[in-house]
């Protein structure tokens, strides 16, 4: 029971670090980037180069790998989504569409389409026992840095300079804009920043989730619902959000493995129905 | 109705604005007379025109809610799979017989899943949108795979046997049948939606699509417009499924996916949205060109087409489309191998991306006003009209 418990929490603290990018692009510039998780897909085949075929460490694969991502999404951001910005949420879904289709039949040219394995090093292996309970030393892992860049990005957004203005732009672009923040830049940062984390994400969760090309489409709705659900304003919406989603999916794979699927859908819509704006969210929408 | 009896030259204005909406252009009649007389002229051609008709009637589908109501859909594919299914079960365990009677019963089970899912399209934005038609699709997919003992789980619904249509014409091994029945089935269909686009009822969506809140302002039940539409184009994607299952005797889960989604929303971008021959003309579009970019490599085709999509957003649908063709055919030409076309093309893309503003400042607006016109000719020769609605 508390296995599960820490297994979903693990899980929920990995689809934060994967999500919570998305969360601020759509919450910033009102894009629904379908893209995010072709981010995360990068972040975890380069630690498998890097890592498998170069044999770099795997605790320098993962800057690595955030670092790697943070420069794919601010050249794709410069080149590419920047013409995006003002167009129709519809112009937006095909061409991020566009993007992931590009991205899973790239990424099976070049590594194959099976499921790739980083190597990870013997001391994260195994399980160590606390208390009677099994934890899984990955997990325990996963749990720490997550948790430890969870606090880093509160204090970011909350004390620095460049939180506030991320803020105020999130608040009301218009009057940022008025105030001389630079809201392009602001936003051409905070995608960078957000596809790193992805990419750090995938890196890490290479080993639970499955690392095969048709990745940002298997997870897709899994970011959708963490930014959606915990809404756009914060991060401890999404925080939450993506902490009950890791559990609720954990848990119910564990007890209803056949309906795990269908239950998580099915309170992702009804949740939907209930809160349109999500779960923490200001009822302002704009 | 009041304003119109009180003034009768105001109510033969709209009237006649609505009759010439409605009338049959020449080139539309040509359109159906060409669909017509391809049954005569690739009689070897027909199973792959059948599996176009099927895409037609799906984007059709999608045309309704997208290009006359704005509702954006990444779950079309929940209400052709369900179509699907339900006419595949239908015929496996022998509760319809006749294909005819199977096919409307599956377009209203459909119609009335549509109906009864439109409610949660109503609430949110266009993200909490996407999220729900995406859902419902998905725990649509979990539900077939959970009943696999009846659906066939991830084999697929197989060993359907279709009887005779209206008990006399037995579908064949090289689609002839199938396709005619398609054929008539788009037919009635494409007539059917015509007829619902061009009524006040259609005219009051597409000011639902313009603003919402304004038309609401001038008294149209918005919601229930909407969930219409909505119910409407369910029991059209199912009729498209049931064809499906119909003419290829199988159904499976992969008709519930995402990629399915996705790629009637390609079909329908490639072809134009608001004015029901885009789903059309894409279908036949897309599937030559999965033909042939499959050719080119066979796995990797999905590839061309996200690059199609994405230089379709950049440059506008013709412009950009015709550009992406380009492109593809440059490495064609040159007979690159995968590798390096891939790479090729994805630089183009950057490359094109930064130029993207000074590009199409240069390519100046005469050339984009005439590209303009271009675009809207389909939808001018269609409804005719547009002049006398600006006038």
């Amino acid at each position: 029971m508390l296995t599960i418990l820490f297994d979903g929490v693990a899980y929920g603290m990995l689809l934060f670090v994967l999500a919570c990018g998305l969360s601020v692009t759509l919450g910033l510039m009102n894009f629904v980037n379908l893209a995010h998780g072709a981010f995360a897909m990068a972040g975890g085949y380069i630690t498998v180069v890097v890592v498998n075929r170069w044999g770099v460490p795997f605790l320098l694969g993962l800057p690595i790998a955030f670092v790697a991502g943070a420069v794919l999404g601010a050249v794709l951001e410069r080149t590419l989504y920047v013409n995006l910005y003002a167009k129709p949420h519809l112009d937006q879904v095909l061409f991020t569409i566009g993007l992931v289709f590009m991205s899973v039949a790239g990424v099976d040219y070049i590594m194959g389409s099976s499921q790739q394995f980083v190597n990870i090093p013997s001391w994260l292996e195994g399980q160590i026992n606390l208390g009677g309970v099994g934890i899984g030393r990955y997990r325990l892992m996963i749990i720490v840095l997550c948790g430890l860049l969870t606090i880093a990005l509160q204090l970011i957004l909350a004390k620095t300079r460049f939180g506030s203005r991320l803020r105020a732009a999130v608040d009301d672009q218009r009057v940022a804009r008025g105030l001389g923040i630079n809201v392009g830049a602001v936003f051409g940062l905070t995608f960078a920043f957000g596809s790193g984390l992805a990419a750090l994400g995938g890196a890490l969760g290479a080993q639970i989730l499955g690392l095969d090309p048709i990745f940002p489409l298997k997870y897709l709705i899994y970011f959708l619902i963490v930014v959606t659900v915990g809404g756009t304003s914060s991060i401890t919406g999404p925080f939450v959000a993506s902490i009950l989603l890791g559990i609720g999916d954990v848990a119910g794979k564990y007890y209803l493995p056949s309906l795990s699927a269908f239950v998580i859908y099915s309170i992702m819509i009804v949740m939907l129905l209930w809160r349109p704006q999500g779960l923490f969210s200001r009822s302002a929408s704009r | 109705m009041a304003l119109a009896a009180d003034s009768p030259p105001l109510a033969a204005e709209v009237t006649g604005f609505l009759t010439r909406r409605a009338r049959w252009s020449l080139l539309e009649i040509a359109f159906w007379l060409l669909a017509l007389a391809s049954i005569w002229v690739f009689p070897s051609k027909h199973l792959i025109l059948t599996e176009i008709c099927i895409w037609a009637m799906f984007a059709l589908s999608l045309d309704l809610i997208l290009g006359y109501a704005g509702i954006i859909s990444l779950g079309h594919a929940a209400f052709f799979g369900f179509g699907a299914f339900a006419a595949g079960l239908a015929a496996k365990y022998g509760y319809i017989q006749e294909p005819v009677i199977a096919l409307v019963v599956a377009g209203l089970l459909a119609a009335a899943l549509g109906f009864a899912t439109s409610f949660l399209v109503l609430r949110g934005s266009d993200l909490t949108r996407l999220m729900v038609t995406f859902g419902v699709a998905l725990v649509l997919s979990e539900i077939a795979n959970k009943f696999s003992d009846i659906t066939g789980g991830a084999d697929g619904l197989q060993g359907i046997e279709i009887k005779p249509v209206l008990g006399r014409f037995q579908f064949d091994l090289y689609g002839h049948t199938g396709y005619v029945y398609a054929l008539i089935v788009l037919f009635l269909m494409f007539v059917l939606a015509r007829r619902v686009v061009r009524s006040p009822f259609g005219l009051s969506l597409q000011a639902i699509k313009g603003n919402a809140l304004r038309s609401s302002a001038v008294g149209i039940a918005v919601n229930w417009r909407l969930v219409a539409i909505y119910t409407l184009a369910a029991g059209y994607a199912g009729l498209a499924g049931a064809v499906l299952a119909q003419t290829q005797q199988f159904a499976s889960l992969e008709m519930f996916s995402i990629d399915r989604s996705a790629d009637v929303l390609l079909i329908l971008i490639i072809g134009g949205t608001g004015y029901l021959y885009g789903g059309l003309i894409g279908a036949l579009i897309y599937r030559f060109a999965q033909d042939f970019l499959s050719d080119l490599s066979a796995r990797y085709w999905q590839y061309w087409i996200g690059f199609v999509l994405i230089m379709m957003v950049l440059f506008g649908r013709v412009f950009g489309g015709i550009l992406a063709a380009l492109i593809i055919g440059v490495t064609v030409w040159f007979k690159l191998d995968t590798g390096t076309s891939l790479l090729i093309t994805a630089a183009t893309l950057l490359v094109l991306g930064v130029v993207r503003e000074p590009l199409l400042k240069w390519t100046g607006s005469r050339w984009r006003r005439a590209l303009a016109g271009l675009r809207r000719k389909p939808a001018g020769t269609s409804t005719g009209a547009s002049h006398a609605g600006r006038a």
